[in-house]
C-alpha cells in the first residue's frame, strides 16, 4: 500500500498510514468544511489495507479537537477497521480533557475493537 | 456617529467580547474562532474551559454555515446572521440569531425541547443513537449539533423565534458554558 500523508492545518487532522512501518495515525483537530470529502481518501485507503493488513494493526487517534460532523466518519473509519484482524486503538487525551476521555469510550462502546487509553 | 458610542455601551452593558454579523463561511468560521481563542488566551483561561467554548463556537459557526437559510429579498443587504460572545462573571455565552424558513420552525423546536428534556445520560444515549444511524445530509451535518452543544455547555439551550415576515423566522440560540467556580 502506498503510504497516504497528509499534513495537519488549523481545520484538518494530520494522517499518516504507512503499513510498511505499521504507522496508523491520526491526529491534531479536524473540523473539515466538507468532512466526507476529507475522510474519503482514508477510507479508501483503509479498505484497500484490509485486503492484505498487517498480523497487527495499532491504530492511533490523537485528537485534540473534532467537530460532530467529524465524530461520524471517526465511526466510519473505527467500523472499516472492525473488519481487520489483529486491529486495536490508541487513543490518546490531554490529561485534563475528559470530554476527549469520554468520546474515547463510547466509540469503544460502537465498535468490536479493543481500545487502549492514554493520556498525553 | 453616536450609534458607534451607544454600540460601544450595548455590549459593554451584555458583557460582549465579540460580535460578527454578515456573511458566514468555513474561512471566517476559522478567523473568528482564532480571535476568540486568542481573547481566552490573553484572559488566561482555563484549558478546560476554553476547550468547550471552541466546542460550542464550532458547531454554531457550522450549523449557521451549513443551515442558514438565504433570504432571497435582493432589494435587501440585510447581513444574514449575526454570532456573539460574550462573558458574564465565570460563564462564556455563545449567541447566533439567522433567518430560517417558517416552514422548518416547528421542526427545529422540537428537536430543541426533545435536547432540552434530557439529563446528562439521556444526551449521551442520543447522541450514540444519531452517530449510528444517520448518514451525512447534503448539507454536510451529522444531526448531532445540538446534542453535543448541549453536553459540551451542559446547559439547556435557550431559543427564541421571531416571525420576520410570511417566508422567514430569525432564529436565536444561546448556550452557556458555565466557568469553574
Amino acid at each position: 500500500m502506498e503510504i497516504l500523508n497528509l499534513e495537519g492545518t488549523e481545520d484538518t487532522p494530520k494522517i499518516i498510514l504507512d503499513q510498511g512501518n505499521g504507522i496508523f495515525e491520526i491526529s491534531g483537530r479536524s473540523l473539515p468544511e466538507d468532512t466526507a470529502e476529507f475522510y474519503e481518501p482514508i477510507l479508501d485507503w483503509i479498505k484497500g489495507y484490509s485486503q492484505s493488513p498487517n498480523d497487527k494493526t495499532e491504530f492511533v487517534f490523537k485528537l485534540e479537537y473534532f467537530n460532530t460532523a467529524s465524530s461520524k466518519l471517526i465511526l466510519d473509519v473505527l467500523s472499516a477497521l472492525e473488519d481487520i484482524d489483529g486491529t486495536s486503538v490508541l487513543w490518546y487525551f490531554h490529561e485534563d480533557d475528559e470530554d476527549m476521555e469520554e468520546a474515547g469510550e463510547e466509540f469503544s462502546e460502537l465498535v468490536e475493537i479493543p481500545f487502549e487509553f492514554k493520556t498525553y | 456617529m453616536k450609534y458607534i458610542y451607544d454600540l460601544h455601551k450595548t455590549m459593554l452593558a451584555n458583557n460582549l467580547i465579540l460580535i460578527y454579523e454578515g456573511e458566514f463561511t468555513q474561512e471566517i468560521t476559522k478567523s473568528v474562532l482564532s480571535m476568540a481563542e486568542r481573547n481566552m488566551d490573553s484572559m488566561g483561561e482555563e484549558s478546560n474551559i476554553k476547550r468547550k467554548v471552541f466546542n460550542v463556537m464550532v458547531e454554531c459557526l457550522q450549523n449557521i454555515v451549513k443551515h442558514s437559510d438565504e433570504v432571497d429579498d435582493h432589494d435587501s443587504d440585510q447581513p444574514s446572521a449575526i454570532f456573539m460572545i460574550g462573558k458574564s462573571n465565570t460563564d462564556y455565552i455563545i449567541t447566533t440569531g439567522n433567518p430560517i424558513k417558517n416552514e422548518n420552525v416547528d421542526k427545529v423546536k422540537g428537536r430543541l425541547d426533545k435536547i432540552n428534556g434530557l439529563d446528562k445520560d439521556g444526551l449521551k444515549q442520543l447522541y450514540k443513537e444519531i452517530i449510528k444511524g444517520t448518514e451525512i445530509s447534503e448539507k454536510g451535518g451529522a444531526g448531532l449539533g445540538f446534542v453535543d452543544m448541549a453536553r459540551k455547555s451542559g446547559n439547556s439551550l435557550d431559543y427564541a423565534f421571531e416571525q420576520m415576515n410570511d417566508k422567514y423566522s430569525f432564529f436565536s440560540l444561546k448556550s452557556t458554558i458555565s466557568g469553574q467556580a
